[in-house]
């Protein structure tokens, strides 16, 4: 097997080091390593980072190969220094049987530039009405843990008690889309001034919160744990602190969106930034990285959701709700927590790495940067800026809200159990 | 002036001013044995609906005739036009035919201002109103109509809103006339109230300029002119009030309150009006409703904003008085 040796990399951010990699795992970590036998990579003070798990992915495949494939999304996940990323269920036909969990599963393992790992349906259709055959997902090829109807929200409340008691037979997790949905009927855009000047229907952060509120206090009374998808609202922050002090198994995360965006923005009516939840104000903006900080946030998650132009380019009320997100999830996170004294380069490993790994029970994914660990490696140049150009997206899609926009840090190099998938910027 | 006429909010003081003066203008050709000028000679105006509303169609329609503009109408409604790419499609289509101005209609907020700075055509574009966001042609009627009442057609020229009380009762949430009232009459220097049941205001509407009650009856003495805005009957279905008849008993104008608005006080509504639920029959029809009115000044102001974007530097009556162009 071939040897790469990693030489002068700030290791999550500290002094620089070498990083020999032997086959598949991580041989040796020190300084002044041998390159005997290795091909060098020269890291210049560049940030090396355990490789990225997403939590939170939609790969579209199958049903809507027009905006991304599994071998698509994960170049981009690859190209955005990804090397586990967790699919959602929301395909056509629906990820809530054995044999489409496979079929994903199948095609991540087949494209070799970032594992796949499927969530299940928690219910059949995504309806919220009938359980799914989770124990049957859980059990296929796939080995589904993270369980979810995300683009929709279990909102009866004794299917959703169901989900959370049933997964614990096999220590499986609800993630929860949290929308209440009678109070999101017509929802446009976060219901607040702006919604009220533009005349688009409202979409208000009790909708979110008053069901984060009742699926914490149901974890807690059957004793389960529960993951909350994108949370977007400094109430939600509140509730799930609370939630944490109480010693409730909670764990949420946030999109890189809702770190650095609001719902000024929709004042363009540009489509590209309709996205659900809704963009919100500049308050729970702060509130969001405030608790991402602090762990009230466990973890950052792209909710990377592809559109084709067409789905985009029209008016606001036509358009598809979502943006896409693996290629610039890292320079988001820089620029808002980073680059902002908030977190080190080990708290962002944390985040967008160690935790959700852990999260999602991912096996050799967020894993330390050590002798013997499986060699799944991000480098990050940090002193990188550049403006966004979608043109140069490996995704198949393009609708990000950052087209042009400066943003700092970029990933040169990724590696998936020693195997470069991404080198200088450039996948292999 | 700008390029286009989208929301009402983006009209100076000076622009509206001179919109409303410029509608004095036409409203006197109207007056003469032979309507038309010759503003618009060759320039096509497209009215763009992706909504029915035959009034405002037919207003629009008048407008640019009478400018003598080539006219095209497209209605959207009913055909297999439903998906959004359609709006640039079919935008494309007439950037194709060469077309000067849009007078588009659209059931999504927002949709104007897309066309407009999407980059998809080049044609000035109206809007003539999007979904609950704006429709600045009838606040800028509705506004010509408060200062020939209470200015005066000659008084008033030149001159804005300064300090008359204005208050508009109904549905305000889904109602694009209000937001387009509240933008211009502020603009104007009006004071605007709002009187609305809470269900039917905005979360947010205590940004907007003006003041909010849920009381009718203690706006009404204090009020110059009162605009009804209609009151869809569904709504009831969506619990944003009980029954239509306490709907009217709470914030209908009736006779009895009508009564108690000055002696100068006008009513005013976009229409179509729900009688029996926001105005009794007995106050539509007495002298101080100016609805007919404003159907007929909806022309002169059409006219007027059409000109204005499109006419450049001509005047737009040749026996302009000399203090007119200022
Ligand atoms: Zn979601």
């Amino acid at each position: 097997m071939s040897k790469t040796l990693i030489r002068g990399a700030k290791v999550l951010g500290g002094e620089p080091q070498d990083v020999l990699i032997d086959g598949t795992t991580i041989a040796e970590v020190g300084t002044g390593l041998s390159a005997e036998g290795a091909e060098v990579v020269e890291a210049g003070g560049k940030v090396l980072l355990p490789g990225l798990v997403d939590l939170h992915t939609h790969l579209r495949e199958p049903g809507r190969e027009d905006s991304e494939t599994v071998l698509t999304g994960t170049r981009a996940a690859a190209s955005g220094g990804y090397t586990n990323v967790f699919a959602m269920a929301n395909t056509f036909p629906v990820a809530d049987t054995a044999g489409v969990v496979e079929q994903v599963w199948r095609l991540g393992q087949e494209s070799g530039y970032c594992d796949v790992q499927p969530i299940g349906a928690v219910t059949v259709g995504l309806e919220g009405a009938k359980l799914a055959e989770l124990g049957a997902m859980h059990e296929s090829a796939a080995g589904v843990t993270v369980f979810s109807d995300d683009g929709k929200c279990v909102h009866d409340a004794v299917i959703m008690r169901r989900a959370l008691e049933y997964v614990k037979a096999f220590d499986g997790v609800v993630a929860q889309h949290a929308q209440e949905p009678r109070l999101t009927e017509g929802a446009q855009m976060n219901e607040g001034v702006v919604s009220a000047e533009l005349g688009l229907g409202g979409w208000p952060a009790v909708a979110e919160e008053s069901i984060i509120a009742r699926d914490v206090l149901l974890a807690e009374h059957v004793g389960s744990r529960v993951h909350i998808c994108h949370l977007s609202t400094a109430g939600s922050v509140e509730i799930v602190r609370w939630a944490k002090s109480r010693g409730i198994d909670v764990t949420a995360e946030v999109t890189p969106h809702h770190l650095l965006l609001t719902d000024e923005l929709v004042r363009s009516y540009d489509p590209v930034y309709k996205v659900n939840p809704p963009l919100r104000t500049e308050r729970d903006v702060l509130a969001l990285r405030e608790a991402l900080a602090d762990g009230t946030i466990d973890i950052v998650a792209t909710d990377h959701a592809p559109h084709p132009h067409e789905d985009k380019d029209c008016e606001w009320a036509a358009a598809a709700m979502g943006m896409v997100g693996l290629e610039t999830a890292l320079s988001v996170v820089q620029e808002t927590m980073v680059d902002t004294g908030l977190l080190d380069w080990a708290g962002v490993a944390e985040r967008m790495s160690f935790k959700p790994a852990k999260i999602g029970q991912a096996t050799g994914h967020g894993r330390p940067v050590s002798a013997g660990e499986p060699a799944n490696l991000t480098l990050v140049d940090t002193e990188y800026r550049g403006r966004v150009d979608p043109a140069g997206f490996a995704s198949r899609s393009r609708n990000t809200p950052y087209e042009g926009r400066e943003l700092p840090g970029r990933v040169t190099h990724t590696w998936l159990r020693g195997k470069a998938t991404l080198v200088d910027g450039k996948l292999t | 002036m700008q390029r286009h006429l989208i929301s009402a909010a983006d009209l100076t003081r000076d622009d509206a001013v001179l919109i409303l003066d410029t509608a004095e203008e036409m409203a006197r050709v109207a007056d003469r044995p032979i309507k038309k000028l010759p503003t618009l000679r060759g320039r096509t105006v497209v009215n763009l609906f992706f909504e029915d509303s035959t009034r405002t169609r037919i207003s629009f329609e008048a407008a640019e005739k009478r400018l003598s503009a080539d006219v095209i109408n497209f209605t959207a409604k009913g055909s297999s036009v439903s998906k959004g790419e359609s709006l640039k499609d079919t935008a494309q289509t007439l950037e194709a035919m060469g077309v000067d101005a849009v007078v588009i209609r659209h059931g999504a907020s927002g949709a104007p201002y897309r066309l407009a700075t999407s980059g998809w055509i080049d044609a000035h574009v109206i809007n003539a109103g999007d979904g609950t966001h704006q429709h600045p042609t009838q606040a800028l009627l509705d506004a010509f109509t408060m200062r020939r009442r209470l200015v005066g057609p000659d008084a008033g020229l030149g001159k804005d809103l300064d300090g008359r009380r204005v208050t508009l009762v109904g549905d305000i949430l889904h109602s694009r006339v209000a937001r387009s009232n509240v933008d211009l009459l502020h603009t104007l220097g009006a004071e605007v109230t709002l009187v609305a049941p809470p269900t039917l205001l905005p979360v947010g509407v205590e940004t907007w300029p003006c003041e909010v009650s849920y009381d009718l009856d203690s706006t009404l003495t204090k009020s110059d002119a009162v605009m009804l805005l209609r009151v869809q009957r569904e709504r009831m279905n969506a619990a944003f009030f009980p029954t239509e008849r306490e709907y009217s008993r709470r914030y209908g104008l009736d006779g009895d309150r009508m009564a108690k608005m000055p002696d100068h006080a006008i009513v005013m509504h976009p229409g179509p009006m729900v009688r029996g639920m926001e105005i009794t029959a007995e106050v539509a029809d007495s002298g101080r409703c100016t609805v007919v009115e404003q159907v007929t000044n909806g022309v002169s102001v059409r006219m007027a904003v059409l000109y204005l974007l499109l006419g450049g530097a001509e005047p737009a009556v040749t026996h302009a008085r000399p203090t007119e162009e200022k």
